[in-house]
């Protein structure tokens, strides 16, 4: 089934250390002996040496300059986590009341540990489990699902990731089965001043057959203050009917790269909804692609970023309707202080077929200084005539009006500023549908906020 | 309480108050009238302390502090409130959110205790429905929604609540209905006391039936042109402010 990609240009300096460590690396990474696996791996080291690192002139990362990410020289990350790991299981992050039962996975530098980890009692069938068990248990799974939703040419991190394929997560729900508590991921980086920077590429692999139910909750966290390259992508495969909630919530550490590409399939009556919470890493991108791949799909996307200092958070959407009478939905909201930068594209395309569609997309952001910046790049890309689709795109400031008001009745400056910013960000939290979910996600917003003050 | 001599101010570089006097003593009322645009509600702000409203002369004192001196939430904690000729809209801010925080902001600067879930509501639901207010428009966004009548309420809500030393009421009065006109002015009423002074800013004479003021002044081109009694509200009802020297128009 691979490809053979003809390899005639020579690659980008930048590219190259890259292309070194995967020729030494390859051999040693786990499913050796799978033949389909090392073709994988081969396509994608292929496919990132093709790509290189996108400059400007390359639309979609016209407004994320990729150059900081190129000059860092980052190694893999060594098996188990680097020589800071040490990781208490009692400070992980959750999103459950103490003493609910949970799924946790827990990845220490993109390596599962197994220490740190509580998988729990699952449903009859489901499988939650690290991707590197799956490849000796679920070895056929993988076969048949790994890297095959929306490969594409414009994504380097998604073929650098596939390259580099060696743990995650994979989760199986077979027909009708529903997994009642969040499954959670945790995943911390542990960039260390006096090591060297390393990165990891964790695979999440989720496969819900028809109407089965699911909710995933993914913390990524940076310990410790160094620099790391967090390469995630995350592939959703969901049937007939089936409903999963995927959460996230971004805090890595400031000078941490973080990216994410998140590709789903959509069948017939599928409901898929995304959050992602930003508020770490220097530069993040989240790049997420559903196919609504049958009639009456219901999408949802949403997430709420907060950035200052030098950070930049990008959110990069692509919605494809390709059948008739489904529903997207967007709601992205952002706050943006010190020099910080965001960038916000969202395109939707509506296939010839698309008749029906309903999409609706509103980026919103709240800039809280002069030199925060935002880029907007709403898209749509229509090719049925019996559509309805939306968008809207705003930039502004805090009110001064809102502000007075508040102080007029006794309210702090910062406070009142505390107010309207939460406020600003309620209606996209509220996309958060599992009440524990957009709570916990609720408390670490007031954190945020409590962290900034001047 | 609050002696307020030879204020101006400009607003965008104009200039709004020229000189204004006004001194209101603590257990009194006072009304301040005058034709639109004269400057009554820069008058409210200035003392509210609103960025924009200029202090280029005067001075105002309030307990014998420099209240210009203050920050407008240093002046709320003082007792100072202004109830907004135009309450502003807060949305994703909800009614009882904005009371909590500002009750216990305040009550912290007074280094009180700060009050909990409980007695907070019940501190509240009294003063709602005293005020013809429902719980539903607590749990509602700020003024977001709320009916011209219904914002003015609930600035007499707000000021019930926070128990301030010092009331300034732009124009709490208009577009209340009759029976709105009473509950608000027995809010203002009950307020009344000899620690406490209060100014009311009015186009109606008839509101004055209900707050009965103890000095009425009529505020023109940026100065208080007369002050009387509460028979000067009635002389300004039949003749207008044309006598003042002021166009009505203006
Ligand atoms: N931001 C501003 N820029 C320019 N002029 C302003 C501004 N704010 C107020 N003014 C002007 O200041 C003057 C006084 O306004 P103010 O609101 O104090 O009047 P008022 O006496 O309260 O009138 P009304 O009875 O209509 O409420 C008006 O001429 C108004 O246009
Ligand atoms: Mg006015």
């Amino acid at each position: 089934m691979a490809k053979t990609v003809t390899i005639t240009d020579t690659p980008a300096p930048a590219v190259q250390p890259y292309l070194d460590h995967h020729g030494r690396v390859a051999s040693s990474l786990p499913g050796g002996d799978l033949s389909w696996l090392g073709n994988l791996r081969a396509e994608g080291i292929a496919r990132f040496r093709k790509q290189g690192f996108p400059g400007a002139r390359v639309e979609a990362w016209r407004y994320t300059n990729l150059r900081p990410l190129e000059k860092v020289a980052f190694e893999p990350a060594p098996a188990g986590g680097g020589p800071s790991a040490a990781v208490s299981v009692d400070l992980l992050p959750t999103v459950m009341p103490a003493g609910q039962p949970s799924h946790r996975l827990v990845f220490v530098d993109g390596a599962f540990r197994d220490d740190l980890s509580s998988i729990g009692t699952l449903p009859e069938g489901a499988v939650v489990t690290s991707l590197g068990h799956a490849l000796n248990s679920h070895a056929d799974l993988l076969e048949r699902h790994l890297g095959r939703v929306g490969v594409t040419d414009s994504n380097p991190f998604q073929a650098l990731n596939t390259a580099f394929l060696a743990d995650g997560v994979v989760v199986h729900l077979p027909k009708g089965v529903a997994v009642a508590e969040p499954i959670e991921v945790v995943f911390i980086g542990t960039g260390g001043v006096s090591e060297k920077p390393t990165m990891h590429h964790p695979r999440i692999l989720v496969v819900a057959e028809a109407n089965s139910e699911a909710t995933l909750v993914e913390h990524h966290l940076g310990q410790g203050v160094g620099t790391y390259f967090a390469n995630h992508v995350t592939e959703i495969v969901a049937g007939e009917g089936a409903r999963l909630h995927h959460y996230k919530v971004q805090r890595e550490s400031t000078l941490a790269f973080h990216m994410a590409t998140v590709t789903a399939d959509l069948a017939k009556d599928a409901s898929y909804d995304n959050f992602v919470l930003t508020m770490g890493g220097r530069l993040s991108r989240n790049e997420i692609k559903p196919v609504l791949n049958g009639t009456g799909v219901e999408c949802r996307l949403s997430g709420a970023y907060m950035v200052n200092g030098q950070q930049h958070c990008d959110t990069t959407t692509v919605i494809d309707h390709a059948q008739p009478h489904c529903t997207s939905r967007e709601v992205y909201k952002g706050v943006i202080d010190g020099t910080a930068k965001a960038v916000f594209q969202g395109k939707i395309i509506v296939r010839p077929d698309a008749q029906k569609t309903d999409g609706y997309q509103l980026n919103r952001a709240l800039l809280l200084s002069d030199t925060a910046e935002i880029d907007s790049k709403p898209e749509l890309e229509i090719y049925a005539d019996d559509v309805k689709c939306s968008h809207g795109a705003t930039a502004g400031e805090l009110d001064d009006d809102q502000l007075f008001y508040l102080r007029a009745r006794g309210i702090d400056l910062e406070s009142a500023r505390n107010l309207l910013i939460a406020a600003f960000l309620a209606d996209a939290i509220e996309e958060v549908r599992i009440d524990t979910v957009r709570e916990a996600f609720q408390g670490m917003v007031t954190g945020w906020l409590k962290t900034q003050r001047a | 309480m609050i002696e307020i001599k030879n204020l101006h101010v400009t607003v965008a570089d104009k200039p709004i108050l020229k000189g204004l006097n006004l001194s209101i003593g603590a257990g009194e009322v006072h009304a301040i009238m005058g034709p639109n645009g004269a400057g009554k509600s820069t008058l409210g702000y200035a003392l509210a302390g609103r960025d924009g409203y200029e202090v280029t002369e005067g001075s105002v004192s309030y307990n014998g502090k420099d209240l210009l001196d203050m920050e407008p939430d240093e002046r709320a904690a003082a007792g100072v409130f202004l109830a907004f000729q135009y309450p502003v809209e807060i949305p994703g801010v909800s009614n009882t959110t904005f009371l909590k925080s500002a009750v216990n902001s305040i009550r912290r600067a007074r280094s009180e205790k700060e009050l909990d879930a409980m007695e907070f509501l019940k501190l509240i639901r009294a003063k709602t429905k005293q005020l013809g207010m429902t719980d539903e428009m607590l749990k509602r966004a700020v003024n977001v929604g709320f009916s011209g009548g219904e914002k003015k309420r609930n600035e007499v809500l707000q000021m019930a609540v926070l128990d301030p030393a010092f009331c300034v009421l732009d124009e709490t009065d208009s577009g209340l209905d009759i029976d709105a006109l009473r509950i608000v002015a027995d809010g203002v009423n009950a307020l009344r006391g000899p620690d406490r002074a209060i100014l009311v800013i009015t186009h109606y004479q008839r509101l004055l039936d209900y707050i009965v003021p103890d000095k009425v002044h009529v505020l023109a081109n940026g100065r208080i042109v007369r002050t009387g009694d509460k028979g000067l509200a009635l002389e300004l009802e039949e003749k207008g402010y044309a006598e003042f020297g002021v166009d009505e128009a203006a």
